[in-house]
């Protein structure tokens, strides 16, 4: 079953958020970020090529107007392959482990799995982030040596940064499949 | 707990049979390696398995049937791979079945002996059997050496792993033999290796022999005391190029060891200084190829003089102008021509003898650029000596100009110690007053004024001197950095990293 809701995130923009049972143990949920804005890549193509054609204008050189040109190109690949998130998602699969992936732009997909083992839980923390206060939602991972002790904090969702009722559902669904672990037998 | 099943991609389009694996009953977990088709004998796929366990070392049982049919689904079928349950015994059972085109798998588990009568959940894992087997799951480095029950605990994962990396005897056989067995796994339409590699593996083993016993050949030459003589050996400890020959040396006995090596990191070492010799002859052999064309050793050595002749001048200058009036400020006239003349005759006899060397200079570059093909570290280490030697001059300078002024340094506080009326304890290492006799505070006061004004002078030719070594120094220190990032760059981990990353996981 799949539901799409509309939220919003920290800065104001809209989000959706996605979810999908795929069974009782396995949960999938995936943040979707807006998508790149056709006037701001107009109004930063236009300031680039603004500068160059005064530099043209100052050196006479011709040069600067395809270096121009080329730093715009690579410029909105680099930008599109290492830095737009299109899509951030969390797959929960109870007794196996957690995999979050962040979809860029230009297709690209980075994973990252974290074995159920590592995971201590998964809680909503505060941070002062410039002028705001801003909640997130990170995984904490078990210290092997002090059962007690937390070894790692992976923060989720860090490009879409999704508002605070967002991050009650994504928390409520992930809660559900990890407190199975607890009532489960350890092993058979 | 949830019962996870991990199935190997290229099983997916195999013809029914049954599945062979191993079953990780502390984390409820069944890893299936490969597909037992009919028509089979029990008893051969019995031995054939404790064949497999006894080699491999993980424990392959039946775990399960597999059914893809075509047509529709029989009844029989189903029937008979629930008898097959009853001959392998396994707890639990598991049937994976597939209908004709359809996407959808079904996949449920025979229970006969267990407590809770409820569904457990199944997931099941499709897993790329290839890449999986190169990967290596490493432990942490420090949960490694806690104890075991702890470094159980610390990947649930690497079981898998291992399991299936250990498990290489199964997929030596493909569909091809002919057996009694016939099994579906990644390698079963024929086995992939690569003739070259297996070649190299080959051809290894006697190339490290003889190897071995060159190297051995060439340190004992080395050790041998004909070059442990006095002038020798400071001048061996002094040369750059025989620390970096040394190097090399060792790192060649590294290669052409017998022993495997045992861990991974051994490995890796091995790996990185294979590659990073061959980068070094490779590029060396570049530059030798540069170097000796067009006659540029003749260039190199016609423009070598001239060079020297330069920097000789450049001196001679710079010791005029510090036996002038450097910086506006005022020297002490007789010490100053005394030191300048002694420099400036220095130089003049060092102008000498280059001009002696000067017809062997070509033949003696052309020689010594053709142990470039040893490595391009070799070359860059004799250029970094050609400079050490060529300024040799600034270096005595440097030590002259330091000794002068170390002693001054000394004598100045001394006598200033004197003048305070106080004296060094040697023996307790410490200053005590002392009372002094009328004439020795005389002399010393009067030869603390000497060495007081003089000292301006003695300073600034150390300074000068010390930058001009510093500078020397420097040149030296950028080459011998240069030679290290070849000596030590991990080419052949960060290829690995960037082409087959799987392998490192």
């Amino acid at each position: 079953a799949m539901e799409e809701r509309p939220y919003r995130s920290a800065s104001g923009a809209a989000l959706a958020l996605r979810r999908r049972q795929h069974s009782a143990s396995c949960r999938e949920l995936a943040v979707c970020c807006p998508r790149l804005q056709l006037r701001s890549l107009s109004a930063a193509t236009s300031a680039v090529w603004l500068a160059a054609y005064g530099l043209f204008v100052l050196s006479e050189n011709s040069v600067v107007l395809s270096a121009a040109i080329f730093i715009t190109l690579f410029g909105l690949i680099i930008y599109l392959h290492f830095v737009k998130i299109d899509q951030e998602s969390l797959l929960v699969i109870g007794s196996l482990g957690i995999q979050v992936t962040s979809s860029y732009a230009s297709g690209k997909e980075s994973t990252t799995f974290i074995e159920m083992s590592r995971v201590k839980d998964v809680v909503i923390n505060e941070a002062i982030h410039m002028q705001k206060v801003i909640y997130y939602l990170c995984i904490l991972l078990q210290d092997p040596g002090d059962p007690q002790g937390v070894s790692e904090v992976v923060p989720l969702f860090q490009s879409s940064k999704p508002r605070l009722d967002c991050l009650i559902e994504v928390y409520k669904s992930c809660q559900e499949i990890l407190a199975q672990r607890k009532t489960a037998p350890q092993s058979s | 707990m949830v019962l996870k099943v991990f199935f190997p991609s290229c099983c997916s389009s195999a013809e029914s049979g049954i599945l062979i694996g191993r079953w990780i009953s502390e984390q409820n977990s069944a890893v299936i390696l490969a597909v037992v088709h009919f028509p089979f004998i029990p008893a051969q796929v019995k031995q054939y398995l404790s064949e497999v366990q006894r080699v491999s070392k993980v424990s392959v049982c039946v775990l399960g049937s597999w059914s893809n049919s075509k047509q529709e689904k029989e009844e029989n079928l189903t029937e008979f791979l629930e008898d097959l349950g009853t001959i392998f015994s396994h707890e639990p059972w598991i049937q994976i079945s597939k209908e004709g085109d359809s996407k959808f798998w079904s996949c449920s588990t025979l229970q006969k002996h267990s407590n809770n009568p409820k569904e457990e959940e199944i997931i099941l894992i499709y897993y790329d059997q290839r890449k999986v087997m190169l990967s290596h799951l490493h432990p942490p480095l420090d949960t490694a050496t806690s104890a075991d029950p702890k470094a159980e605990d610390a990947s649930k994962l690497s079981a898998i792993f291992d399991t299936v990396a250990k498990s290489k005897i199964l997929f030596m056989t493909d569909r091809y033999d002919d057996g009694p067995i016939k099994l579906t796994h990644w390698q079963s339409d024929g086995v992939e290796a690569s003739i070259i590699v297996e070649l190299m593996k080959q051809a290894s083993v006697p190339a490290c022999m003889l190897l071995t016993f060159l190297l051995s050949l060439i340190s004992g030459v080395c050790r041998s005391r004909v070059l442990k003589f006095w002038p020798l050996s400071f001048l061996w400890s002094k040369l750059s190029t025989c620390e970096q020959l040394g190097h090399r040396l060792q790192h060649l006995q590294v290669i052409s060891s017998n022993k495997k090596a045992q861990n991974q990191t051994q490995l890796m070492r091995k790996a990185n200084i294979f590659v990073s010799l061959l980068v070094d002859v490779a590029l060396g052999l570049l530059l030798m190829s540069w170097l000796y064309r067009k006659n540029r050793i003749g260039h190199l050595a016609d423009t070598l003089i001239p060079v020297a002749d330069h920097v000789a001048e450049e001196l001679q200058d710079l010791l005029q102008w510090l036996m002038g009036a450097p910086a506006g400020l005022k020297m002490n006239r007789a010490l100053d021509q005394v030191l300048g003349r002694f420099f400036l005759y220095h130089i003049h006899l060092w102008i000498s003898y280059i001009h002696l060397m000067s017809p062997f200079i070509e033949m003696i570059l052309w020689y010594v650029g053709l142990s470039a093909c040893l490595g391009l570290t070799v070359a860059l280490c004799i250029l970094s000596d050609i400079i050490a030697l060529l300024t040799f001059h600034i270096y005595c300078f440097y030590v002259y100009g330091a000794r002068l002024y170390c002693l001054k340094i000394y004598g100045l506080s001394s006598l200033w110690r004197l003048f305070r009326g106080k004296k060094w304890n040697v023996l307790r290492q410490r200053v005590d007053s002392c009372s002094y006799d009328l004439d020795q505070l005389f002399i010393g006061t009067l030869l603390f004024t000497i060495l007081l004004f003089l000292l301006p002078t003695t300073a600034l030719y150390y300074l000068v001197f010390t930058l001009l070594r510093l500078l020397v120094v420097i040149v030296q220190g950028l080459i011998h950095l240069l030679v290290d990032l070849v000596d030590s760059l991990p080419l052949y981990s960060i290829i690995l990293r960037l082409c087959r990353s799987y392998r490192l996981a």
